[in-house]
């Protein structure tokens, strides 16, 4: 966390003293928001040369790529959760169903009409087909909000998963597939799913995304990072270009929740969360700002799915949009601390990195170092009585352990932290400071 | 509803909903007349015959119990401890795995290594049918399995609760919620660890074990016939319990009125434990159940299952045990003679529609919120 002290700004009130210099620092960073995310990473990326330095630095780069891209992805569904969840209370836990909306909208808009594999598209511009995704998403969650936000909150959380499911169940579906082939002549893919559109950051390096003819702007990337240079493989430092552009987005995201937060709708939001009845006893539509609260979020969660996944080469409905991914979504938010925006994107990246990603590494790099067999099952671990052979067979099957550890973690939370990492911070509902008293005696209205 | 004519049509007015879904039940029924009438006018109608629609409705039936016992437990923590419980499922999986490791250690003892047996053939290399268990066979072992599935799944949802659910009883249901999604995560993946992650056949196939029922075109399989006794016989047991016990009568009246359940006198906190292994146990019951009727096993099982299961909770009033029942068995038949008009890749969609509608038009249930426990 040294680095957070850097960024952050020093002026601690004089009268608390703090008790010790890493108290300071502390304080410090928890006061700038910045610095806080940024220190974050800082100590993510230490970690990740710890592990990976023995191999050379296109590994390290390239892990740390793998964790910024994780990072910030969960920042970006995060903050669009929050805006839902921590502002407004409105419990959903239908977010990869939306995400799935806009990234296949995305595809199916922007997929040339006669393909060389794979369903055929409508052959439209890329920015038609990011607009069309968050729209699809949009109106989906108007749909399902009209009705739905009347329910009482864990009602919401039943047909909200509901509704995700049955999004993938049509994605999977391959009658489903057929239909929009025969009917409007596009395809979602079925159960094989969809190859997405070229990545328009890979035009900025690459003549036409093609390996071998770098752009002039590529030609100097390369030369300064790539491989004859500092050995970092072209893919990687391309990758690192969608990094920037994704680190664009959730400052965007963080500027429009934040803006959106302050304004009279924010307030009015944050009045609902606490309390309903209250909010509609002075007057406010309380219906009506659910329902739009409800659909921004969704098309936020429509672009996030677009900015994640349609840059993954190939999407498919069922590993990729089962209802697990809406609960990572979750724990970030809870992580952080829902209602608060730096809490999000702070979540989303201890999330990914140390939850996440985290334990895989750590697994991986401990079974290297073990010297055993890992024995093929559980019960032959068990019935070994060696410890050295359950360890092994612990680190091979990580994977499991892991979400035994994320299980744990969201309990422990919600035990003791309810909320959240920066859960300290009061939001308030109101534009003013109101434990200043005013100075003058004047008064408006 | 309105008994007088006019009363109907302001109805209609004040719920074009409920009127919208009256006319496409209405529709899909004169449908499936035409159809069994193999009468075709335009896109109405088309050839079905009885046996079809009788062995649809059949295992719709028997999902149905299966998905109603599950039911039973989550209704149960939804009335007296006031959260959704996410976790329900992966309690289905524990009974499911448990149960099978017992049954399997009774039918192959001595034959197949007993590492093979309890971790339900996950190590060594044993088939199914090696192992032989199946209820015509081995009917001690399916049975003493079903047993050990309640007992043990009851023992592990106490314990959960201990652990995970005690400490926050006084906190709000959304916070409770989510708990128990950490809760189902550490269940779920504490199986996969210990049994592995992939599905493998449980049952061994045995000569006749098709009952045919001549005049009904019914063709009953033994697996069939084991789940409808058992699950039949489980939810009476219940009833009685609810109905004439003392714990039934304070359950009851936990559910209906904490607050002065509690003045009365209840202990509340034995009533929970109650709940949790009556729950817990009928939860492990029906997922031995589910697998035997699919006759294969996975470690997210029941999780996958849940929906279907909320689905059917929510149908028949969410809190209401015989609502959960009630609404299982519509879920079944709704799962199942769906693939009449729609292919199979949506019937699980058409289950979770139907949930949907439920509570935008009907919140309360088919019962209208009659909250018996």
């Amino acid at each position: 966390m040294t680095d957070a002290s850097s960024s952050g700004d020093r002026d601690a009130p004089a009268d608390e003293r703090p008790e010790s210099a890493t108290a300071a620092l502390l304080d410090a960073a928890k006061r700038s928001d910045l610095g806080l995310v940024l220190g974050t990473l800082l100590v993510v990326y230490l970690a990740a040369t710890v592990l990976t330095f023995a191999d050379g630095l296109n590994s390290v780069v390239g892990l740390m790529r793998t964790l910024t891209f994780l990072g910030l992805v969960y920042a970006l569904a995060a903050l669009a959760l929050n805006l839902q969840w921590g502002y407004a209370g409105l419990f959903n836990i239908g977010v990869a169903g939306f995400m799935a909306l806009g990234v296949y909208t995305m595809g199916i808009v922007v997929r040339s009409p006669d393909p060389a594999f794979g369903p055929p598209g409508f052959g439209l511009p890329l920015p038609v087909g990011i607009a069309a995704g968050m729209l699809v998403a949009a109106v989906v969650g108007l749909l399902a909000a009209l009705p739905a936000l009347r329910l009482k909150a864990d009602y919401l959380a039943i047909v909200t998963l509901g509704i995700s499911e049955i999004v993938r169940l049509f994605l999977q579906s391959s009658a489903f597939d057929t239909f929009l082939r025969d009917s409007l002549g596009v395809g979602t893919g079925g159960g094989r799913g969809m190859g997405m559109p070229r990545n328009p950051v890979r035009d900025l390096f690459l003549v036409d995304g093609q390996a071998g003819t770098p752009t002039a702007f590529g030609e100097l990337v390369f030369g300064v990072f790539g491989e004859d240079a500092l050995g970092v493989s072209n893919s990687i430092l391309i990758d690192w270009g969608y990094i920037a552009v994704l680190a664009a987005f959730v400052i965007a995201f963080y500027v429009l929740l934040e803006r959106l937060g302050r304004s009279p709708f924010g307030r009015t939001l944050k009045a609902i969360r606490e309390d309903e009845l209250v909010a509609d006893s002075l007057g406010k539509n309380v219906d009506l700002i659910k329902v739009k609260v409800f659909v921004i979020g969704c098309a936020l969660m429509g672009l996030v799915g677009i900015l994640w996944f349609g840059s993954q080469g190939n999407v498919s409905p069922t590993p990729q949009f089962m209802p697990l991914l809406t609960f990572y979504v979750f724990i970030a938010v809870i992580i952080g601390g829902s209602g608060s925006n730096t809490g999000s994107v702070l979540g989303g990246i201890v999330f990914a990195t140390v939850l996440f990603e985290g334990p895989r590494r750590v697994g991986a790099s401990v079974r290297d170092v073990i010297d055993a067999e890992t024995p093929p099952s559980f019960a032959d671990a068990v019935a070994a009585l060696d410890p050295t052979a359950f360890l092994a067979f612990a680190t091979d099957n990580v994977a499991p352990l892991q979400f035994i550890l994320l299980g744990l973690i969201l309990v422990f939370i919600m035990h003791r932290r309810p909320d959240g990492i920066l859960g300290d911070r009061i939001e308030t509902a109101a534009a003013v400071d109101l434990s200043e008293r005013p100075s003058g005696g004047e008064t408006d209205e | 509803m309105g008994t007088t004519e006019s009363s109907i049509v302001d109805s209609a007015r004040a719920r074009p909903g409920l009127l919208l879904v009256a006319l496409l039940g209405g529709l899909l029924l004169v449908d499936l007349a035409a159809k069994l009438a193999g009468l075709s006018v335009g896109p109405v109608g088309g050839a079905l015959s009885a046996d079809r629609l009788g062995s649809n409705l059949w295992n719709g039936v028997v999902i149905g119990l299966v998905v109603g016992l599950a039911g039973i437990g989550l209704s149960m923590t939804y009335s007296i401890l006031s959260f959704a419980n996410f976790s329900h499922g992966d309690l289905l999986s524990t009974g499911a795995f448990t149960g099978w490791g017992v049954a399997f250690l009774i039918a192959g003892f001595g034959d197949v290594p007993v590492r093979a047996l309890l971790s339900v053939r996950d190590a060594g290399s044993a088939s199914a049918g090696e192992v032989g268990a199946h209820i015509l066979s081995t009917p001690v072992a399916v049975l003493a399995g079903l047993v050990a599935a309640f007992a043990i799944t009851a023992a592990v949802a106490l314990a959960l609760d201990r652990a995970f659910y005690k400490p926050m009883r006084d906190r709000d249901g959304i916070s409770i919620l989510i708990a128990s999604i950490g809760a189902a995560l550490v269940v779920r993946y504490a199986i996969q660890f210990v049994y592995g992650s992939d599905r493998r056949g449980v049952t061994a196939s045995v000569d006749a074990s098709n009952l045919a029922f001549g005049p009904l075109g019914l063709s009953v399989n033994a697996h069939e016939l084991t789940i409808v006794v058992a699950a039949i016989g489980l939810m009476l047991a219940m009833h009685f319990m609810l109905q004439r016990t003392k714990l039934g009568t304070a359950m009851r009246a936990m559910a209906d009125n904490k607050d002065l359940a509690l003045v009365t006198g209840i202990p509340a906190e034995r009533v929970v434990t109650a709940t949790w292994i009556i729950g817990g146990g009928l939860a492990g019951a029906s997922g031995y159940l589910y697998v035997l009727l699919r006759g294969t096993i996975q470690f997210d099982f029941g999780w996958l299952l849940l929906l279907l299961i909320f689905a059917a909770v929510i149908l028949g009033g969410i809190g209401s045990v015989y609502g959960a029942i009630a609404g299982g068995l519509v879920i079944g038949i709704v799962f199942t003679t769906s693939t009449i008009w729609i292919p199979s890749d949506f019937n699980e969609a058409a289950a979770f529609a139907v949930m949907i509608t439920m509570l935008l038009l009907r919140p309360e249930g088919l019962f209208g919120g009659v909250s018996t426990a």
